[in-house]
């Protein structure tokens, strides 16, 4: 009776399993991707700094990856329109100032310094300082002891 | 040692350390990116219409001294299927409702609307997410509420429960 059941739910998950695959299957769209999502640039040095922007942008929907390494549809549209502007002439310094307006620092793995970055960054060597200070008079006072001592 | 108490507090430190790892694995950081654009204007758009039959949307459309939805969803998102109640109880109670389509196909958006009802006045086909990304949405569904001047007021990420309708409803009453 036991082994039965188990087998039987086993079956249950299984099919479950493959019930549930069309449906994350639809869960994408069905549209082509966007022209430059997958299109380079044909000017070389427009395409790298585009390429180089790309690169320090997080994908939204994939936030370890940047949008450059990503094949979420989002990503393949954030390229196109990465590549779109610049292809109209446009800084990546702007663009890149135009997607931080929207998404905040935190769309970009290059995010500029400011207070709490700073604390991240010099609280980390104010520590630093402090505990070789601390080490520094402790080994001076054991150098004195021994020299006490003797 | 005169107080051998001191000698707990290395161990009371490593304590404190192991619960916040403890609760960061239980309680993971939420992880949504929040659109920055909010109490800023509409970003400029002309979308075409989604599908045949309903009108393409124009962000001059949002700024009619009306207050109201915009609800970026597409009907390949199972999510939106869940908030479609929503949408109608919103309309129901008089709320200007706008959609914008995210990469989708005019018969797929239709489907859509025949299987799940139209509480939208317009429907935008946004099919490279070029509004999306202008402002700062990160997914499928979210909902916009904006005042009658065009002004972004406030961004929902996510499926609208029935339990926030009275609330959608109050804040964009308190925007007239």
């Amino acid at each position: 009776m036991g082994p039965c059941l188990r087998r039987g739910a086993w079956v249950f998950w299984l099919a479950a399993f493959f019930l549930a695959l069309p449906l994350s299957a639809a869960a994408q769209d069905r549209l082509p991707p966007a022209p430059y999502a997958y299109e380079q640039l044909r000017d070389p040095a427009k395409e790298a700094q585009a390429k180089a922007l790309m690169e320090e942008l997080r994908c939204l929907v994939c936030q370890g990856q940047s949008i450059a390494d990503s094949d979420a549809p989002l990503a393949g549209d954030m390229r196109h329109e990465v590549r779109s502007k610049i292809a109209a002439g446009e800084s990546p310094e702007a663009i890149k100032t135009w997607l931080v307006a929207r998404y905040g620092n935190w769309g970009t793995y290059d995010a500029p310094v400011d207070a709490a970055a700073a604390f991240l960054g010099l609280g980390a060597l104010a520590l630093l300082a402090r505990g070789g200070w601390l080490a520094f008079g402790r080994f001076r006072r054991g150098a004195d002891d021994a020299e006490g001592g003797a | 040692m005169k107080n051998r108490w001191v000698l707990f507090v290395p161990l009371a430190i490593m304590g404190l350390l192991f619960g916040a790892f403890i609760y960061r694995l239980v309680t993971p950081p939420e992880t949504l990116i929040r659109s920055q654009w909010i109490d800023k204007p509409m970003p400029l758009f002309d979308l075409p219409p989604a599908t045949a039959g309903v009108e393409g949307l124009k962000s001059s459309q949002l700024a009619d001294g009306r207050p109201r939805l915009v609800n970026v969803f597409a009907s390949w998102c199972i999510p939106c299927r869940a908030e479609a109640p929503q949408l109608e109880a919103l309309k129901a109670a008089g709320v200007p409702i706008d959609g914008i389509a995210i990469r989708d196909r005019p018969d797929d958006v239709a489907m859509f609307l025949r299987e799940y009802g139209n509480p939208f006045d317009r429907i935008g086909a946004d099919m490279q997410s070029s509004v999306q990304i202008a402002l700062g949405s990160s997914g499928v569904p979210e909902t916009f509420l904006i005042d009658g001047k065009g002004i972004i007021r406030e961004q929902i990420q996510g499926v609208i429960l029935a339990e926030h309708v009275p609330e959608i409803i109050a804040r964009l009453e308190a925007m007239k």
